[in-house]
């Protein structure tokens, strides 16, 4: 992806600035000697071609024996670390139970089946009328219609239940998620050396599947929703960080000048100035940690956090499509909600408060005492009408076998025009590519990303690069890592294919971008599940249902970034480019696309990202990369080569993040950008 | 979490009673056949399959009728154990032999995990075709037919043809298919699916449109009460046969024959014992077969009843049977 993205880039530059044209000399230079390498070489050292296996460094028995110790041993002297994870998840219990004790089992006394219900929880009429509370508060009527439409959602399609256990945790992970995040955003802001220390285990984190660390989390949290808690903090909280050292470094120098007039503390300066100054851009990580937060519900559902993500895997084991579908809308709905209220709390946030004095404790908090009371009267009620409690089964909808029909139907009437495409597909694109990449020597590929590294950005990502891919091979991983390459290579280049365009061409129409970001935000928080088994029922298990279900993820940020960066381009240029007589066209390709380049390099990047992260579910398809194996580790609870295989693919990751960037920085200096 | 009903004999007993003396010490009192047990509850793992479900809502009603405290908890079939093993979860109602032996083995290992015996169950396991593959494949279900290179190809799809295409359970399901393909010198390419929705996924499809198909199906389930078909008759399964490359057909190679029968075991946390004494005889007592097994499966995935109401419908007419488990 690398590879070709860079030299892609020096033309399209030396097109730019017509005079020089100067030919990628060193790049033309660098690919014949890797070709002739790969071509000629294989006689002579075989050993560049296939990493031999006395090399193998055991990493995985190492990792493995570690965390044994760490769990089995470690000590503080007074306690073990185990006690101090497992008195964490006592702590995260607390706020937890609180939560679903309100949303789902009312308050109990006792435990298990033999408890007592002392207060039964919040009725749904008033979970409904609390949400379109806030919603009124913060935005509106309309905020109001459709935070409450989407949980009105949830109880007409019978899924009430299964969504108050889920919005249980996200209610506690959210939160939480925000609150480390941006304080680890501080501190890395603060202390340069936090910094370092901090930006690769973000890149770790973001990048290693969850289901590489999910049997260590188990052992030292515990089985339960809390570990479900722990695993979505580590997964959710790194854009957060990520945007609070932005923010925090984007606040205008003229603020905190100001601040320092007026002669604020560290602390002031921290609180007062800085976080309300970078607020919106806060705002956008909190947006994150939510999304993310609802990414995780089906790997939650696995280790006891029960809810949605149980149903939809439950009802796809029985091929019942239109469950799974119900339920995965269940969690789209949830996340439309949390994410249009969070939004607007944003907003208001940010609006300066008025200054208006009501008397009366009533009159002051108008919409807290109507939820009180709104609560009080539905509880009350609810003791003489159970259909104030709970929703009357007899008013919930179901598509019913709706959806498997209409999977069959296609399935029966157009399953060979599909298979006839998905074999030109495989035959022509999909496994050629695959045996050219298992073809390349492993030396090669590591001389050709160090070089790449060096002049895109120096000798030190030079380094990087190469001695991330040396790891990969070191442990054993490179056919797999070259599969995984592959599988996610392409997908990247198709979801790119398909979403530039779309983003082109919805970004300068308002009406249809509103409808393509609801698009684009029901395929990034509808469990890929949903569609991956409809996608096996029409094109069988393998490379190909494998690429639909990382298409479909990966286009997100394709669409949204490319519409971000022409949506931001200066209105002025373009009216400048009209009133010099460029055509439509000319203003597109010569104005809009080079200008937004940077946030379209920034979609590329996140594409990649995003299709490394679905590696994992496309191993439940049957593909046999890195993914796979992080699978197999977890089945047999090894840690060690479950964390081994996640680092690849973190690897991986790091290793194209980085070109990228760099390409991207390269790119820019050329363009006079900066 | 899931039966706090209010108007149960047990809880209301226990309501009263909590009226009169203060919580604490009437947890103790409720039920005084059981004082030396823990009222802690004991949580059982549900999976996401039917018959998991069944079996351990089974387990979970009888241990409440001798007053235990139950809790159910969602997991995964095989991360489970590192909550078996610490103690956080306790029961496991279903590990297959033929799918979770290396992860039940890994866990006994530890001594934290203890085998409470088998279900009753058999795991049943084989190569699977729908019966419409008799007109193009007749010599079945004997497996030589499958040698025959016109029914292999009749099996093939574009990236396997000639070859047959035979769509494997997921890897980490083991099966040694890819062993017996070897062994028996058998034209198939092993396709593994990814899980076991992929594969009745896949079977689904080509059942909707009568197309070849040739997977690995699993009983007790409901696919071999929903789609007609039979199981390949391969030569007889022996531990030699798997161990020993003489016996057998193929005196080179191992796994000449077919898969074997297994056990469905209970597994659960090794400190049941002296916590829960009565609950930890009544989970070993515990035993259904197969064809109970099935009916159930079916009446919940086919004929669209809850699995409480199947629980319930067993439990009324097999009070003979589960008052046996728990009984003193």
């Amino acid at each position: 992806m690398a590879m070709q993205g860079a030299p892609m880039l020096a033309t399209d530059a030396a097109q730019a600035s017509p005079p020089p044209i100067r030919l990628p000399i060193a790049w033309i230079i660098a690919i014949a000697v890797f070709v002739a390498f790969w071509l000629y070489a294989k006689p002579l050292a075989p050993a560049a071609f296939e990493f031999p296996k006395a090399w193998y460094v055991p990493m995985a028995r190492w990792i493995s024996s570690a965390m044994k110790w760490l769990i089995d041993e470690a000590s503080f002297g007074l306690f073990s670390f185990t006690d101090l994870t497992r008195f964490i998840s006592a702590v995260l219990d607390v706020p937890y139970r609180l939560a679903l004790s309100l949303l789902s089992t009312g308050f109990l006394e006792g435990s298990g089946s033999s408890a007592v219900q002392i207060v039964p929880p919040l009725p749904w009429i008033a979970v409904i009328g609390i949400v379109m509370l806030l919603g009124h508060w913060l935005g509106g009527t309309r905020l109001a219609l459709l935070a409450g439409g989407c949980f009105l959602f949830l109880a007409v399609f019978g899924q009430w239940t299964s969504a108050m256990v889920t919005l249980a945790s996200i209610l506690v992970a959210a939160p939480l998620g925000v609150l480390l995040g941006l304080l680890f955003g501080i501190a890395a802001w603060r202390w340069r050396w936090i910094e370092r220390l901090v930006t690769p285990l973000l890149d770790l984190m973001q990048t290693i599947p969850v289901f590489a660390y999910l049997v260590p989390v188990l052992f030292l949290f515990g089985f339960g929703p809390t570990a479900a808690v722990i695993a979505t903090l580590i997964f959710a909280t790194p854009p957060m960080t990520r945007i609070a050292i932005l923010a925090l470094r984007a606040v205008p120098g003229e603020i905190i000048d100001l601040g320092n007039m007026v002669g604020c503390t560290d602390r002031q300066m921290t609180w007062r100035v800085m976080v309300p100054a970078a607020r919106e851009s806060l705002m956008v990580g909190m947006n994150q940690v939510i999304m993310l937060s609802l990414n995780m519900v089906i790997i939650a559902s696995m280790i006891g956090a029960g809810g949605l993500g149980f149903d939809v895997l439950a009802a796809l084991r029985r091929l019942d499509f239109g469950a799974g579908l119900e339920a995965g809308f269940a969690i789209v709905a949830l996340a439309i909600a949390m994410d249009r209220l969070s939004q607007a709390a944003a907003d208001k946030l940010s609006a300066p408060a008025p200054a208006v004095r009501h008397s009366g404790l009533v009159a002051r908090h108008p919409y807290i005492a109507a939820a009180l009371v709104l609560v009080l009267v539905t509880t009350a009620l609810g003791y003489v009408m159970p259909g104030i409690r709970t929703y009357p089964a007899a008013l919930q909808l179901s598509t019913g076998t709706f959806w498997s029909e209409v999977v069959a139907w296609i399935n029966i009437n157009f399953f060979d025009t599909l298979e006839a495409i998905k074999n030109a597909m495989l035959l022509n694109v999909l496994i050629p590519f695959k045996r050219f990449l298992g073809d390349l020597p492993w030396l090669g590929v590591i001389a050709l990303l160090a070089f790449a590294g060096y002049r895109l950005g120096g000798w030190r990502l030079g380094l990087l690069t190469a001695g991330l891919a040396l790891f990969i091979a070191a442990t054993g991983q490179w056919e797999k890592a070259m599969i995984t390459v592959y599988l996610c290579g392409i997908s990247a280049m198709l979801a790119m294919l398909i979403g530039l365009p779309i983003g082109i061409f919805a970004a300068t129409r308002d009406r249809l971008w509103s409808w393509v970001q609801v698009a684009i935000d029901t395929l990034q928080t509808l469990p890929s599940f949903v569609y991956l088994m409809p996608a096996v029922m029409l094109f069988r298990v393998g490379d190909f249902t494998a690429m639909i279900a990382v298409v479909a993820f990966a286009i997100a940020p394709a669409i949204r970034y490319t519409a971000l960066g022409i949506r931001k381009v200066d209105p002025k240029l373009i009216e400048a480019g009209r009133a010099m007589g460029c055509t439509e066209w000319q203003i597109l390709t010569r104005i809009r696309l080079k200008l937004a380049l940077p946030e379209i390099l920034l979609g590329l990047n996140q594409t990649i990202m995003f299709a490394l992260s679905m590696l994992v579910i496309t191993a439940l398809v049957g593909t046999r990369d890195l993914g796979q194996e992080v699978y197999i580790a977890l089945t047999k609870a090894d840690t060690g080569r479950g964390l081994v295989a996640g680092l690849s693919i973190a690897a991986i990751a790091i290793i194209a993040d980085r070109l990228i960037s760099a390409g991207a920085i390269h790119a820019r200096r050329r363009l006079g950008l900066e | 979490m899931h039966s706090a009903n209010i108007f149960s004999g047990r809880s209301f007993r226990r309501l009263t009673a909590a009226l009169v003396i203060s919580g604490a010490s009437c947890l103790g009192l409720s039920a005084p056949g059981l004082a030396q047990e823990s009222t802690d509850p004991i949580k059982l793992t549900l999976h996401d399959w039917t018959g998991q479900l069944i079996t351990t809502e089974i387990m979970g009603e009888v241990l409440k009728k001798a007053g235990y405290s139950i809790e159910y908890v969602q997991a995964d079939y095989l991360a489970q154990f590192a909550g078996l093993e610490t103690g956080d979860l306790h029961v496991a109602m279903e590990m297959w032999e033929t799918t979770g032996r290396e992860a039940m083995d890994a866990a006994t290992a530890t001594g934290k995990v203890e085998n409470f015996g088998p279900t009753g169950m058999k795991a049943k396991e084989e190569w699977w075709y729908p019966s419409y593959m008799t007109e193009k494949c007749p010599g079945l279900p004997n497996w030589e037919a499958l040698k025959d290179e016109a029914c292999a190809e009749a099996f093939s799809t574009a990236e396997t043809a000639p070859k047959g295409r035979y769509l494997g359970g997921p890897v980490t399901w083991g099966g040694f298919d890819d062993e017996r393909v070897e062994a028996l010198d058998l034209p198939f390419e092993v396709i593994h699916a990814g899980t076991d929705a992929a594969l009745f996924a896949e079977l689904e499809s080509a059942y909707q449109r009568q197309a070849p198909i040739m997977l690995w199906i699993y009983a007790p389930h409901w696919a071999p009460a929903k789609y007609e078909g039979a199981w390949v008759e391969f030569p007889e399964y022996s531990p030699e046969c798997y161990n020993d490359p003489a016996t057998g057909i193929n005196p080179d190679a191992a796994y000449d024959c077919g898969k074997p029968f297994g056990e469905i075991w209970k597994v659960g946390w090794s400190g049941m014992k002296d916590k829960w004494p009565g609950a930890y005889e009544a989970i070993k007592a515990f035993t259904i077969d197969n064809d109970e097994m099935g009916k159930m499966i079916t009446e919940v995935d086919l004929d669209g009843k809850t699995v409480s109401a199947v629980v319930a419908d067993w439990m009324g007419a097999n009070e003979a049977r589960w008052s046996g488990w728990i009984k003193k």
